[in-house]
């Protein structure tokens, strides 16, 4: 047996992160999981694979994201901390991608693997819209047909993303089981996924799901925390002290963080979102309200009852808005590498807000749950520490739901 | 001889396939159940599968994701199904009873205090839809020290590579879901059905029972003559949801109709 020094070695074979993670999944779909493992697998050692990857992301997404130097947010800090503390703000400015957030990252991976695999039709969930349109752009750049399911609640509440992914082509399709939310659109894509194997793609958007998902998602999505380490080097000379990243299904957390995992110097905090209050029974943090079990193919902390019931999760902000967590966090989390905390739907109003005022960026409702943290563990760090950030999507979207919470008519 | 070995074996004695019965558990309510799977056995049915409901029943098709909503809607815990099953035991001895539904409610509580409340209960097998043979360490070690059986799912997609790894560990006998999809859609044609349970022959020698959009007897009839089982389930549960608490006579006039079909 060898022991490794290495928290960046997971999954193990059979693609668990510890106890968690796995191939939950019926038994239609497991050899298209296999499959894809496979697939995946000869990518990543395919030189073509990465030199198309990377020219889309460079030309297409627009890569590499600055990593921008938060001045206003870090004197904000220091106005009211003690003395000597206010640790620098950096922010990863992934809301500055085609699409506006993060998702596109994962999106262009995974389209690239599904026209390895001919397959002809792509599908995805989708709870704040933004891997809908992530999935309805690569679709229509790759010329490919694409439904996203979508719960009826979110249709509802993200109506510019609804109409973006249609004028994209795809087809949006409103799911309307349990509370009409991501898990519901989940379920729906997994139903339409095992009818329709012989052709279809499923490009999942969050770093969980069944075995290769996880480890595919992290990924791609670590380019986020491979530039923000060179960027951080080069203008800092040093590693930062904390990184600090949103969770909902955790894939821009785990794209941040993977590349640092090995530096033991780096702190690392993820959010989860605790809506009305992690005292209620109105929020979305799974590590701090939940208990390991299976669901949508992997193993992980959900949100569930003494029967192992789902229970609906609750946050304003759609995107966070799940009853579990990718598997890789569960483990992280199991093991203390990384941190967990979680900012209620007000608190992340009122730093949405700071973050528009002080530093001309509106942020989206995900990110927000981040800049609560930042603002709090900024102040009781000191002044020469170094914060990066993940400014993982813009507001735009939900300028209606911030109107709406603010009781403001537009 | 466990019940099911016992059950179909006499069925292929009587030279016809077994009737293989889905409702689930707890629809429309747990006080219903028992009535409902009386009904079964009357009608005709030889093995009998209770759901038990899952929030988030993802292989399932609209008629069973709304019996599942049903049944949380009316209360059903875990503790009803178990009751269910010890109830329905003590009234048919001889009726294989299996329990079928979705990973998380059965590990919930550890593998092994699911596997003894199911034996327990007089469970003969369980089926997880969501544990395919790479998680069998999740339910299967537990069940199989307790005398259950765990029965293993065969797809379209189950191709020659795969089976091998289905019936390593299988026992009781061998689901087949005839169509790639959700319950209670489209009906797989007789020739794939012809053709995957001869394939299917090859690898096991367990009896292999095909379901999935199986709902009349003229569907049931032809399969029948093929494998050793017929599942039906969406159908029954269409008359639930249609008659509710006074199901059981129109339940037992459908599984009469298809247990003629088998005859």
């Amino acid at each position: 047996m060898t022991l490794t020094n290495t928290f960046r070695a997971q999954p193990d074979d059979s693609g668990h992160f510890g106890q968690f993670g796995g191939r939950y999944v019926a038994e239609t779909l497991m050899p298209l999981i296999l499959d894809l493992e496979r697939e995946y697998r000869a990518a990543k050692e395919d030189p073509a694979f990465a030199a198309e990857l990377d020219d889309l992301l460079k030309h297409f997404v627009g890569r590499p994201s600055p990593l921008y130097y938060a001045e206003r947010m870090t004197e904000h800090v220091r106005a009211t901390a003690a003395p000597g503390k206010g640790a620098k703000i950096y922010l990863k400015r992934d809301e500055l991608n085609h699409t506006g957030a993060h998702k596109i990252n994962n999106c262009v991976g995974q389209i690239l693997l599904a026209l390895r695999m001919g397959k002809t039709r792509i599908i995805a969930e989708t709870g704040a819209g933004q891997h809908g349109v992530a999935t309805a752009t690569v679709a229509a750049r790759f010329g490919l047909p694409c439904v996203i399911f979508m719960g009826a609640t979110d249709v509802e509440r993200q109506k510019p993303n609804v109409f973006r992914m249609k004028l994209l082509g795809a087809e949006v399709r409103p799911v309307t089981s349990g509370a009409a939310t991501l898990k519901d659109a989940m379920n729906d894509a997994l139903r339409d996924w095992v009818a329709n194997v012989h052709d279809t793609f499923y490009i999942i958007g969050t770093a969980a799901g069944p075995h290769p998902y996880p480890e595919l998602v992290r990924d791609f999505q670590s380019v986020i925390g491979k530039e923000a380490r060179e960027q951080i080097l080069e203008r800092e000379g040093r590693l930062p002290d904390l990184l600090v990243a949103a969770i909902g299904g955790g894939s821009n957390a785990i794209g941040l963080f993977h590349p640092f995992l090995d530096d033991p110097e780096v702190a690392m905090l993820g959010v989860e979102a605790a809506g009305h209050g992690l005292d209620t029974d109105a929020h979305a943090a799974s590590l701090a309200g939940g208990e390991p079990g299976i669901l949508h193919g992997n193993k992980t902390y959900l949100l569930q009852d003494e029967d192992g019931q789902i229970t609906e999760a609750h946050s304003i902000s759609a995107g966070l808005d799940y009853p579990g967590i990718g598997p890789e966090h569960s483990w992280l989390h199991s093991i203390g590498r990384v941190e967990y905390s979680s900012a209620t739907d007000k608190e992340a109003l009122e730093a949405f807000q700071t973050v528009c005022q002080v530093e001309g960026i509106i942020p989206a409702l995900e990110p927000s749950h981040a800049m609560v943290a930042v603002f709090k563990r900024a102040a009781e760090m000191d002044r020469d520490q170094i914060i990066i950030a993940n400014m993982c999507g813009r507001g735009d979207k939900d300028i209606f739901t911030v109107a709406d919470a603010l009781g403001v008519e537009i | 001889m466990s019940r099911l070995a016992t059950t179909f074996a006499r069925c292929k004695a009587e030279g016809r396939a077994a009737l293989v019965t889905f409702v689930t558990g707890g629809d429309p309510n747990p006080a219903a159940t028992p009535a409902i799977l009386d009904a079964l056995v009357e009608g005709g049915a030889d093995v009998i599968e209770l759901g038990m409901p899952f929030t988030d029943p993802m292989a399932d098709g609209p008629a069973i994701q709304r019996a599942n909503i049903r049944s949380l809607a009316a209360g059903t815990r875990t503790a009803d199904l178990l009751r269910i099953a010890t109830e329905f035991r003590q009234r048919h001895p001889d009726v294989p009873l299996v329990l079928m539904g979705y990973a998380n409610p059965m590990v919930k509580r550890g593998p092994e205090w699911f596997a003894h409340a199911a034996r327990n209960a007089g469970v003969d097998g369980v089926i997880s839809v969501d544990i395919p043979p790479e998680e069998d360490q999740e339910l299967g070690p537990a069940l199989r020290a307790a005398g259950i059986d765990f029965i293993r799912l065969a797809t379209p997609t189950s191709d020659e590579q795969r089976l091998p790894t289905i019936m390593d560990g299988a026992s009781g006998f061998i689901y087949y879901v005839s169509v790639a999809g959700i319950t209670g859609m489209q009906q797989a044609a007789q020739a794939s059905i012809d053709a995957a349970v001869a394939r299917l022959k090859r690898y096991t020698d367990l009896p292999i029972a095909v379901g999935f959009g199986v709902r009349t007897p003229e569907q049931a009839g032809p399969i029948g003559k093929v494998a050793d089982g017929v599942v039906v389930g969406s159908a029954i549960i269409d008359i639930v949801a249609e008659h509710g608490e006074h199901a059981a006579g129109p339940v037992r006039d459908l599984v009469a109709s298809l247990a003629a079909a088998l005859r």
